[in-house]
């Protein structure tokens, strides 16, 4: 995996992370570690913009900042309107750059791209193609070799034809597209391909909060493969809605000393949109940032200073809406808050501190929090999608092309998973307790092995092997904790309740029903007893148990139903 | 998922009553799965998708994959340096180095100048690792003769340097393929022959890739562009190994001086040579090569053909330019011919017509004279013969031949009978009237 630079046909692939408001590109770097790829500038985020002067062409944060004077011919936030026909798309992220018009059954957009005054309508595939190769040509300066191939993220409700038209575009920039991989997915990757992590069954909430949208996904990781178990979209939350009440809350401090709105001047929007934006990411660093404008509105210098608790509680509700798109996705994946065990934070307004507090104080203390401001391990939220995708293009960079049609096709990745969790009984006088082995939603084929202590002296042990289901016991804090007490609505905001005394919850596993029984004899003192449970995909099941060092092993089969 | 999770709970001991064959019981059934999609992504996908594409077993697959990353580390291990080792070799002199086959003593010598320095680095730790003068002495071999280690270090040292490496390329005769003889080449395969000549010849150039030599359907450019490079042949063969050691300063210095000429004369002189034969071999090979030929003589042919060619258009050209001419004096002389024909059947046809006019003409006004110019009886008078005549010359300038032809046939059939004569008069000028040729009242006696 370390030097996998010459594959099938001299492919030399990266990671791509194409959004609307920026794009990463990653490789694998000599060490086996993904590595986010600065271009020219510099940027390790490079913005998703192209802009048109005189027949030359400029690109990411040269782009964007030709936002201010020359937006008629800067294509900009174009990632969504990829195979899409005009009457499906929103426009409403274009507004302040080129606006998307209607060409045949594409989006395309009206821009004077060579010397001629007279404007081109370029199509938003053509625009595509144009970034992605302009992310090609600064990751094949950066690693002086011909990069020709990647794995491209796209998010969890790219169509099919939205996918094909990707495709397409990346082909005509010279990328072969290896695989597109979910956004969600990419991030847990790069999560999990971290040496010091372990594959273990977790239950995994992504949340991409970008620049003009957010998405929710709650991903099953079992045995490192993942299922995404449900997704949340909201198109309008994103960096933006932030941005926005940065630049009103210094607008209304400009109309109040000045009486003229700067927001009403096109040029003074623009100007007050890229320093807001920067603005609002530096207080996600410091405790306070400064904006200053040079002649923001009637050639007036503007300069104010903004505090991060000024800004937090202005925005408060906001990040309310970012916590409730997280909520939302778990509840729809009928889950509750305690199942989750790990919150990934992704896209660049992830590092925004507040929203990962306000995440932490919703889930569990055991529930993992991977943000900047609450985990000091956590990756660098920007890059995390490309990371993913270059995990993936060096694992498959050496396949055939038709090795990677055949994996990812249906025929593989549709595959029974679990309902219930299937665990093992244990019953030490009149208590009855569940441990599961294989947790639900496991995709099938499955194998497990565990390791059981055995009873001190040793002797015959019994192994029920059992379904269990899953209840969340709720204990009110008065004196006599009351019995378990299944509670099927778990979505009640319980974390601004706050007048009471706050009520326990926590998971309890019950045995649902028996599935077999084995018994290993003559088990020397102090041994332990190993089980390995394997399941079929026709839900077959083997089940082996031995004690650990013995000779003998007890097997059985339970037919598929 | 092979390893373990270990956990630290105590499973309940077996209970009396409990029994089963082979202390196996199915007790229930799993309840049914729901079909998800798994995200194509990671590294356990990837595993997984291997063993459901090729119907694999959990424990089947990690043994097939075992067994590979075996078979991968075996390959690297004994991949170059499996030569044997000659005996007569492991005797050399390290104070000989000049003379000694440096691949030979590495054990490359199937790998030559093709060697990289991965393998040369490789096989160097290879040959330490059996020669090392410290294991001799371990293993008991009391000679100290570490002779043949140097020989190892003496070797790695001269192709490890790029520079020394060229030097002693330059003058490795046991990478040189004999260019093969006439009588060979008759006999055998050209390009079989001659291609490996050329490949270690090439080695030499210091433009690579060197071209190949082709086969019987390489395209005339090829073949062409091949032999460009080998008589263009630009190489950076050296020949300083062969020089004769020059003497220390400390010694006579006119006599280094004179064999530093003598060495740099030598080299200008092997260069020159090397030139010379080079430049022959590509001619001998160019004499024999059968492609050669077949251009030449397709050329000849093209050439000839398009001369024909010409030729045979520019004839045609003459031979229609006749044939238009001809033509065109036929089509004229017949367009005078029958414009004559045409003028002399008008003129005859119109004098017909003037005759049988005139003749009509006669015919009426010998009607009226015949029937005595309608008098009753005895000579007309003069006044009834001027009155009838000016009126039948009347109707005659009246009317046009046909009509004429058609009265004078009536009045012939008429005859001599006055009143009906007088009468077709009436009746024809009555016509006349009514087609409006003729007014009312022109004529007096036949109105």
């Amino acid at each position: 995996m370390s030097d996998g630079t010459t594959g099938a046909g001299e492919r030399f692939a990266i990671g791509i992370s194409f959004g609307n408001s920026s794009s990463s590109i990653a490789r694998i770097n000599p060490e086996g570690k993904p590595e986010v790829i600065a271009n020219e500038e510099g940027d390790r985020q490079i913005p998703s913009v192209l802009s048109y002067i005189g027949g030359e062409q400029y690109h990411g944060s040269q782009a964007k900042a030709q936002l201010i004077r020359n937006s008629k011919n800067t294509v900009a936030y174009f990632r969504d309107y990829i195979g899409k026909n005009f009457k499906s798309i929103d426009p409403t992220p274009c507004h302040s750059s080129a606006h998307p018009i209607q060409s045949d059954s594409t989006v395309a957009f009206s821009i004077s791209d060579t010397d001629s005054e007279a404007p081109n309508t370029v199509t938003v595939s053509e625009i595509t193609t144009r970034h992605l190769r302009r992310l090609k040509q600064s990751a094949t300066d950066y690693l002086g070799k011909e990069v020709n191939a990647a794995v491209i993220t796209v998010p969890t409700d790219f169509t099919d034809a939205q996918r094909e038209a990707l495709t397409t575009a990346a082909k005509e920039a010279g990328l072969e597209v290896l695989q597109l991989i979910h956004e969600p997915v990419a991030a847990a990757l790069a999560y999990d391909a971290r040496p010091e992590a372990v594959v273990a069954d977790k239950l995994i909430v992504v949340a991409d909060l970008g620049g003009t949208r957010s998405d929710a996904a709650v991903i099953a990781s079992r045995g490192g493969m993942y299922t995404i178990l449900a997704t949340a979209h909201d198109y309008e939350l994103g960096g933006a809605t932030l941005d926005k009440i940065v630049i009103d809350h210094f607008a209304k401090e400009f109309i109040k000393k000045h009486k003229t709105d700067p927001r009403e001047n096109e040029r003074g929007l623009a100007k007050l949109k890229s320093e807001g934006e920067a603005t609002r990411k530096a207080l996600s660093l410091g405790t306070n940032a400064t904006l200053s404008i040079e002649s923001l509105a009637d050639g007036i210098d503007y300069g104010s200073t903004i505090n991060r608790t000024r800004y937090e509680l202005l925005s408060n509700k906001v990040f309310a809406q970012f916590t409730g798109l997280i909520e939302q996705v778990v509840k729809k994946a009928d889950l509750d808050i305690l199942d989750i065990d790990e919150v990934i934070f992704s896209g660049g307004t992830s590092h925004t501190p507040k929203i990962a507090l306000l995440a932490r104080s919703i889930f569990p203390e055991t529930t993992k929090i991977w943000a900047p401001s609450t985990e000091t391990t956590a990756i660098n939220p920007s890059e995390l999608s490309a990371r993913g995708a270059a995990i993936q293009a060096s694992l498959i960079q050496e396949f055939d092309t038709e090795d990677i049609e055949q994996s990812i096709h249906p025929m593989v990745t549709a595959t029974p998973h679990l309902s219930k969790a299937i665990g093992v009984e244990f019953t030490s006088g009149d208590a009855v307790e569940f441990k599961p082995l294989l947790s639900t939603e496991t995709a099938l084929p499955a194998r497990r092995v565990a390791q059981y202590n055995v009873p001190a002296e040793g002797g015959d042990v019994l192994i029920r092997v059992c379904e269990g289901v899953r209840d969340i016991k709720v204990t009110k804090p008065e004196p006599k904790p009351k019995e378990d007490k299944p509670e099927d609505d778990e979505d009640d905001s319980d974390f601004d309740s706050d007048e009471e005394e706050e009520e326990t919850r926590e998971i309890v596993w019950k045995t649902e029903s028996p599935i077999a029984e084995l018994a290993v004899k003559g088990v020397k003192a102090k041994g332990k007893v190993e089980l390995m449970v394997h399941i079929n995909a026709d839900l077959g099941l083997q089940i082996t148990a031995r004690e650990v060092g013995g000779q003998s092993a007890v097997r059985g089969a339970v037919e598929s139903p | 998922m092979s390893s373990a999770q270990v956990i630290n709970l105590t499973l309940p001991a077996l209970s009396g009553g409990w029994s089963a064959e082979k202390d196996f019981k199915a007790v229930g059934k799993l309840s049914a799965a729901t079909q998800r999609n798994l995200e194509p992504v990671g590294p356990h996908f990837l595993a997984h998708a291997r063993r459901s594409r090729h119907k694999r077993t959990f424990s089947e697959d990690e043994r097939i994959q075992a067994q590979q990353s075996v078979k991968k580390t075996e390959d690297d291990e004994d991949d170059d340096i499996s030569e044997d080792e000659d005996p007569m070799m492991l005797q050399r002199d390290a104070k000989d180095w000049k003379s000694q086959d440096h691949y030979a003593v590495l054990g490359l010598s199937k790998y030559r100048w093709r060697a990289s320095p991965e393998q040369i680095k490789r096989a160097h730790r290879k040959k330490v690792l059996r020669h090392h003068p410290d294991k001799k002495a371990a293993l008991g071999d009391r000679d100290e003769n570490d002779s043949f280690f140097k020989c190892i270090q003496k070797a790695t040292e001269m192709l490890l340097d790029p520079v020394k490496r060229r030097q002693f390329d330059s003058v490795d005769e046991a990478a040189d393929v004999e260019p093969p003889t006439k009588k060979e080449v008759q006999k055998g395969n050209f390009y079989k022959l001659w291609a490996p000549v050329f490949r270690a010849e090439g080695r030499f150039s210091k433009n690579q890739p060197v071209p190949e030599l082709g086969d019987d359907n390489s395209t005339f450019e090829e073949v062409d562009s091949f032999y460009n490079f080998w008589y263009n042949f630009d190489s950076w063969r050296t020949f300083e190994y062969l020089d004769e050691d020059v003497p220390d300063d400390n010694e006579n210095r006119d006599q280094k001086r004179h064999v530093e000429k003598k060495n740099a004369n030598a080299r200008r002189k092997r260069k020159t040579e090397d030139t010379a034969r080079l430049r022959h071999l590509v001619d001998d090979c160019a004499a024999m090569d059968e492609r050669i030929k077949k251009f030449r003589k397709a050329a000849r042919a093209d050439k000839d053909k398009k001369r024909l060619e010409k030729e045979a258009e520019a004839k045609r050209l003459v031979e229609e330019k006749e044939k238009a001419r001809l033509e065109e004096e036929q089509r004229k002389k017949d367009a005078e011919e029958a414009a004559k024909a045409d003028r002399e059947k008008a003129k005859k046809a119109k004098e017909a017509a003037k005759n049988a006019a005139k003749k009509n003409k006669r015919v009426l006004k010998g009607s009226v004279k015949d029937v005595n110019y309608f008098a009753e009886s005895g000579e007309p008078s003069a006044a009834q013969v001027d009155s009838v005549l000016t009126d039948v010359d009347a109707i005659i300038s009246k009317i046009d031949n046909e009509e004429l032809a058609a009265l004078a046939e009536r009045l012939t059939a008429v005859g001599k009978d006055s009143a009906a004569v007088k009468n077709v008069y009436t009746e024809e000028f009555k016509r006349l009237v009514g087609a409006g040729k003729a007014k009312d009242g022109e004529a007096k006696f036949f109105a």
